[in-house]
């Protein structure tokens, strides 16, 4: 082997374990909801994972700045709520969980996501 | 007092809130002022005398932000305009990638360019033409990248942002330092047309996509669009034209002919027809009188009358059926499980797939490598298409649910909606359900009517009921009774113009010693019918037999669900040989027969044992916990009340023929979620493979990333077309 194929060989074998760790062992960082928290909606979800008490209302104020269609919905399954978010314009959606657990939440083609940890 | 509340746009900080709060409660008149960043909305309590909405809003303004007073009202018109200008940006950008990368293509493609002017085949020329492309129409793609890769995820545009760039850099490369590349014993060539084609041809995509999703949430925009804008209350003797959200409980409502009822109420005064298919999906007038109840949003046609709003704002039916159908838009169907966990890892693998192909063609593919690694890499990174399965299972509830709903049949959760299809025995509940629930008489034997109604008139059974209201239906002369007495157990008895009258039971009729015409008794409650006998000083006068009748929609629906192969069940507390007289007379073969109100919920867990998937159809009141246990509980709607808690599904137009539709219905959605799933996945799995060149070493064959590009965009497109074919779908 010529040292060219070589040297592209080992560098698709770093780019490959690269892509594996930086797409798929990220860790997530949690914000810790009090009673009330703003998410950007822009390429994604900012904060993408927020922690929130159970039996307790708490509002998320989501504002989408971003104007992919694909973000124009977000999707919160475990609370059965499919809410359009018009662009530059804050939409408040109050949930109340009634069981602990990670409630995964996406846009409405369920390209990007975020989660939503309920905590006794 | 007045109080408003009106939307503020321009605010993004605390001290924008208490700014504004300030400056509104500078302007006299104003007692109090509340400003919400959250919801960019400011509640004003004022004078009205003294303050206007002018002078709000220049308070508002001369902070340096925008008071919208009239914001909430347009909202819906005002989404549309943005949504519409957003999709004309889209266009504008499709019709320049296209146009601009046709060019390159003609100057370029081996048979097109001999027939080319001298200047498209110029690289430099190329290279402008497809830098706005790359960077202006595909600007896009870059800013979902990067925010994306700092958040270290991936999504379909980090792939079309990197295939894109790696063709347009490379071409750029070719074109500027040409002698470095034949250098490396590769011919110099660009490959401008692969990005610019690539870009316009998914913004293509993009656009008809985003296009064809407006359809999918169109059931709710039309249930919002019922909405009555205004009502006209009685008040004081005056008609007043008030808007919709002001009507009050209690307060009184006309309606005129050809008017939208605006909320839910209880007529008061006059009769009409009225149209409730819009909210029902009831497809016949129902002719209402007083004391009926009619529903806001449905269409008053004949009559004039006034009616007593009991229900208003988030109350009413049609508010109730919106969230309803909302919530279930909202929620996840099991199915979409398996495509959830194959998109979070997808982007992510095809990127090193791509990577893979790339080291693959390099190092044992043939010259030049350096070219095949790289188109081949550029296609499997424009054909995959993660929408496809995104959009799979989400844009075909929105449609069955949607559906539903302008049928009268709501469903709850996408999880209903799945497990209605796996439906193949249905139990019916019998009173209130497959029968109307009052009891009415059915025959009369002999000239009793009369007499019968005179004497219940003075009595509370419910039998009793169903005669005197015979009696006022035909409109009979009563009589005064004297001497009433009912007789617990066996009947009722009296005197009537001087005569001995009694009215009951075979054991009234024996105490009295009063001879009955036995066959005839028989015949009567062998039809499901409870007979009462009139006697006049000791002799038969006649029979009038009671029964509770069935609806007119029973016997069709129970034959419905029979020739699509589903077991139909009645249950009821009645004893068997009426039971069996109101099965045989909707058709229904399996009866369970005397099972009080509380075993009905063990009567459908012994039927799912027998490997059943039971939907049990009730009122959702007494038979609440046999509707929990069962897989669907089906509800059928009560008054205004759509959202009953029991039930999974709830058919507010009362049409038993609804309970096969909503199985058809749930057959039709799962049946094209499978469809869309298996297109979705089976696109990605053949063509992924095909775009890396496992076809090349057999047939030769590859796959040009323009047309990579072409099929990604037709993929999202025909799963949102797919889903929207269920519109057109018969249930």
């Amino acid at each position: 082997m010529s040292i060219d194929k070589l040297l592209v060989a080992l560098i698709g074998a770093v780019g490959i374990a690269f892509t594996y760790w930086f797409f798929l062992m990220k860790k997530e960082t949690e914000v810790e909801v009090v009673d009330e928290v703003d998410i950007k909606v822009s390429r994604g979800y900012s904060p993408e994972v927020i922690s929130i008490p159970k039996n307790k209302t708490t509002k998320i104020h989501f504002l989408r700045t971003d104007p992919t269609d694909c973000l124009s919905d977000v999707v919160l399954s475990e609370f059965k709520i499919r809410k359009n978010l018009p662009l530059n314009k804050k939409v408040t959606i109050e949930v109340t969980p009634k069981r602990a657990g990670e409630f995964p939440f996406s846009c409405g083609m369920n390209m990007y996501h975020g989660k939503v940890i309920v905590k006794e | 007092m007045e109080k408003k509340t009106f939307l503020i746009r321009g605010m993004h900080c605390a001290s924008c809130v208490r700014v504004t709060e300030r400056a509104l409660k500078k302007v006299p008149g104003v007692l109090d002022a509340v400003v919400n960043l959250a919801t960019e909305k400011a509640t004003v309590s004022f004078d009205q005398q003294k303050v206007s909405d002018q002078k709000l809003a220049s308070a508002v303004s001369s902070v340096g932000y925008k008071a919208m007073m009239e914001e909430e009202s347009q909202s819906e018109d005002q989404q549309k305009i943005e949504k519409e200008k957003e999709l004309q940006q889209l266009r504008n950008k499709v019709i320049v990638s296209l146009g601009l990368g046709g060019l390159i293509l003609w100057g370029s493609f081996p048979l097109l360019m001999n027939i080319a002017p001298e200047i498209l085949k110029n690289f430099f020329v190329q290279l402008l033409l497809a830098t706005p492309v790359q960077f202006w129409a595909g600007f896009l793609f870059y800013q979902a990248t990067i925010p994306a890769l700092r958040h270290r995820t991936a999504n379909m545009d980090t792939l079309v942002a990197i295939g894109t760039t790696v063709a347009y850099t490379y071409s750029a490369f070719v074109t500027v330092f040409p002698t470095i590349i034949t250098r490396t014993g590769i011919k110099p060539e660009p490959y401008f047309d692969v990005a610019t084609i690539i870009i316009g041809l998914i913004l293509l995509g993009r656009y008809f996509e985003a296009k064809a999703k407006i359809g999918t949430s169109e059931a709710i925009k039309k249930l919002i669009g019922l909405q009555a804008r205004t009502a006209r209350i009685v008040k004081g003797g005056r008609e007043i034209d008030v808007p919709i959200d002001q009507v009050r409980l209690g307060d009184v409502v006309r309606v005129r002919p050809g008017e939208k009822i605006p909320v839910d109420g209880v007529i008061m005064e006059g009769e009409s027809s009225i149209d409730e298919s819009m909210v029902t999906g009831e497809s016949i007038p129902v002719d209402k009188v007083k004391n009926d109840t009619v529903i806001g949003a449905t269409m008053n046609k004949t009559g004039t009358f006034t009616f007593k709003a009991t229900k208003v704002g988030k109350d009413t039916m049609l508010s109730q059926i919106i969230k309803l159908v909302e919530e279930a838009q909202g929620s996840k169907a099991p199915i979409q499980r398996l495509a959830d966990l194959i998109s979070s890892y997808f982007v992510p693998v095809v990127i090193m797939l791509a990577i893979a192909t790339f080291v693959v063609w390099y190092v044992v593919g043939p010259t030049p490598a350096f070219l095949f690694a790289m188109l081949n890499m550029v296609a499997v990174l424009i054909i995959a298409c993660p929408c496809a399965m995104g959009l799979a299972t989400p844009t075909a509830i929105m449609v069955g649910t949607g559906k539903g709903a302008t049928n009268g049949i709501l469903i709850k959760d996408a999880e209903s909606l799945e497990t209605a299809h796996k439906i193949n025995t249905v139990i019916f509940d019998k009173t209130g359900t497959l029968t109307k629930g009052k009891p009415e008489v059915t025959d009369i034997v002999g000239d009793v009517l009369q007499m019968a109604a005179s004497l219940e008139k003075g009595s509370e059974h419910s039998l009793a009921d169903a005669i005197v209201k015979k009696g006022e239906e035909e409109k009979v002369n009563f009589m005064k009774a004297a001497n009433f007495k009912a007789i617990p157990g066996h009947g009722v008895e009296g005197i009537i113009d001087g005569k001995k009258v009694i009215l009951g039971n075979r054991r009234l009729m024996e105490k009295e010693r009063i001879k009955i015409d036995e066959k005839e008794v028989e015949r009567l409650e062998n039809e499901g019918k409870t007979v009462m006998m009139l006697g006049v000083d000791g002799n038969l006068a006649g029979l009038i037999a009671v029964a509770d009748t069935i609806k007119e929609t029973a016997k069709e629906g129970v034959l419905v669900l029979y020739r699509m192969g589903i077991e139909v069940v009645m249950i009821t507390g009645d004893n068997q040989r009426t039971a069996k007289a109101i099965a045989d007379q909707v058709g229904i073969k399996r009866v369970l027969a005397e099972v009080l109100p509380d075993q009905k919920e063990a009567e459908v867990k012994k039927i799912q044992k027998e490997g059943k998937k039971v939907a049990m159809v009730g009122d959702g009141i007494n038979d609440a916990p046999a509707l929990a246990a069962s897989d669907v509980g089906i509800a059928m709607g009560t008054g205004t009340d759509v959202a009953i808690e029991a039930g999974d599904i709830t058919l507010v137009n009362k049409d038993l023929r609804s309970v096969a539709a909503a199985i058809t219905l749930s057959k039709k959605t799962m049946w094209t979620i499978k469809l869309n799933l298996f297109w979705a996945f089976g696109y990605n799995i053949t063509l992924i493979p095909v775009a890396m060149g496992v076809l090349y070493p057999f047939f030769s064959i590859l796959l040009n990333p323009i047309f990579a590009s072409f099929a990604m965009a037709l993929s999202s497109i025909s799963v949102v077309l797919n889903s929207l074919m269920l519109k057109r779908v018969k249930i």
